[in-house]
């Protein structure tokens, strides 16, 4: 639908991807070589951050973002050091690799 | 002249398009695994059932495909209504129009929508069979269904006059707004009585969440009626602490709560719930019914798990008794502790799309998928709470399974969690349909 551009775009958030796993070679096991892991990690996002990440409605749109905030945010959540209703308890289900291939996707995305 | 005779929209074939299927049905025919089929061009998928999973399924094979992949999505019903938020109709907080969705944002991805319904399935030429004729032929087949209720046990409802009196309102539309209406002509001094079939049942915290419901629109109008809640159950299936806090601190005095309650008959002449221990004379029952897969799922031995679901790869969402058809949401045979929610059928639906996609282009499967779920329950028309979950996928097992520390409950509801159960329903409504 979108065609070429998000293309690029989803090549761009697998490079991404890709240094992540480089980071945390553990967590690099479970990706393998699948190209889509950020946008199908998104797509979790989606149900209540909206499609692509662009809300309609009290959940912060997060397309657009800054993927080292987003991944910064999710850390944070993991943690404990921020609070929240869901998302302290979502984001304990997740790797780093996981997270920093979602926040790539979702960066890449236009605001709306 | 079956369905590969036919372009999408019914008419005749033109020779292109009829060698660019040939071509793809003749690589699907010669190869057919999981890992490799290789398509030319348009090779094309059937959805049967709009909701939570089928409607997302549509869309993000439409979306991930760059709209290379036919789509025709098979719906009996006019519009989308919720069934998360249909308890709010009951406690008279909302009306069904507020959980209606029409189905013209599919079209917009270049959805097909065909209304009518699914009989029967020809896996030999990969066709499936609607109601009123027409054959659709497919490279891959997606079933999301929804559940059938079983009356076979309750042999007093098995007519359908008998069920258009004691109601399930388990699938938002007519029932649910016909409860509302039982619930309004009761008088004040009332008793509401509900029963909870064993799990697995669509939905675990929906029925505890409609006894407050009830409780909501009791205690602000006929203070003087009372809720009876009979559970088959040994215990509150989803969320205890929460809606037990919920009923001691909102609702005291209103819900009695009796688990291990198997019902064996209804009387519908003196409205009385025949149960294993005692009888329960009510003024308005809502008996929810045991569930299974849509029938169309439990064809050709689909229905694998206990005669009543479906088993599937959850690397695919293939069925494990039938090559080249998927099924999604709560017809199937679900992982442990994977809830039978909207919300999960539309992450299910999200895998299977990715993975029908990857297969009709030879590509790779996600081979490490992971899935949440976050499910709001309302106490009363604004205080909301949560549950939450992660699964991700065991190679070992085969299965999909809750991520050590991740989810968890609210404790108490809070009208901050409404605005994000409000803006769930927006968001994953637009995520399926818009």
């Amino acid at each position: 639908m979108h065609g070429a551009i998000t293309f690029q775009l989803l090549r761009c958030a697998v490079a991404i991807a890709a240094l992540g796993a480089l980071i945390s070679p553990a967590a690099a096991a479970d990706v393998g070589t699948y190209a889509n892991l950020g946008r199908d990690i998104a797509a979790n996002c989606a149900n209540c951050h909206g499609t692509d990440g662009r809300s309609r409605g009290a959940t912060p749109s997060l397309a657009g973002q800054d993927a080292a905030v987003i991944v910064q945010r999710m850390k944070e959540f993991r943690d404990g050091r921020r609070a929240a209703t869901v998302m302290q308890q979502l984001a304990k289900g997740y790797t780093d690799a996981q997270i920093e291939a979602a926040a790539a996707y979702l960066a890449a995305q236009a605001k709306q | 002249m079956n369905g590969r005779d036919r372009a999408a929209n019914g008419r005749v074939r033109t020779r292109r398009e009829f060698l660019k299927a040939a071509s793809a049905s003749f690589a699907a025919a010669a190869v057919g695994t999981h890992s490799k089929e290789v398509h030319a061009a348009a090779p094309r998928v059937v959805v049967v059932g709009a909701g939570y999973g089928g409607a997302t399924a549509a869309k993000y094979i439409r979306k991930w495909s760059g709209g290379r992949i036919e789509v025709t999505i098979v719906e009996r019903e006019a519009a989308f209504i919720s069934c998360p938020m249909s308890n709010l109709v009951i406690g008279g907080s909302r009306q069904l129009a507020d959980l209606t969705v029409p189905f013209d944002g599919l079209a917009r991805w270049g959805v097909r929508i065909v209304r009518d319904e699914a009989l029967d399935i020809d896996p030999a030429v990969r066709s499936v069979k609607l109601g009123r004729g027409e054959t659709l032929g497919y490279d891959r087949l997606i079933l999301s269904p929804g559940v059938d209720f079983i009356y076979d046990e309750i042999p007093s409802l098995a007519s359908p006059e008998a069920q258009a009196r004691v109601l399930h309102a388990w699938k938002a539309g007519p029932q649910t707004v016909a409860l509302r209406a039982q619930l309004e002509a009761m008088s004040d001094g009332g008793i509401f009585a509900i029963h909870i079939p064993k799990a697995p049942f669509r939905c675990p915290p929906a029925p505890y969440e409609r006894a407050c419901q009830v409780a909501h629109y009791f205690s602000t109008r006929k203070k003087k009626s009372k809720i009876i809640v009979l559970d088959a159950n040994e215990d509150i299936q989803a969320k205890k602490a929460f809606f037990a806090g919920a009923w001691e601190s909102l609702y005291k005095g209103y819900i009695d709560y009796r688990p291990n309650s198997t019902l064996l008959d209804v009387d519908l002449a003196t409205r009385t719930l025949k149960l294993d221990f005692e009888n329960v004379a009510a003024d308005v029952i809502n008996v929810v019914p045991p569930q299974r897969a849509g029938a169309i799922a439990r064809r050709l031995g689909m229905a694998n798990a206990n005669d009543r679901f479906c088993q599937v790869d959850f690397l695919t969402y293939e069925s494990t008794a039938q090559r080249g058809v998927h099924v999604l949401g709560d017809a199937i045979q679900v992982a442990p502790l994977m809830p039978k929610s909207g919300h999960m059928a539309n992450q299910h639906a999200k895998v299977c799309a990715a993975a029908v996609v990857a297969l009709l282009a030879g590509e790779e499967v996600n081979p490490a998928p992971v899935i949440a779920n976050t499910c709001y329950s309302y106490v009363d028309d604004k205080q909301v709470g949560h549950v939450t979950s992660v699964h991700a996928y065991d190679r070992t097992q085969k299965t999909m399974l809750v991520v050590p520390g991740s989810g968890g409950l609210s404790l108490t509801a809070s009208e901050g969690e409404g605005i994000f159960a409000e803006a769930w329903a927006r968001n994953i409504w637009a995520d399926m349909l818009m």
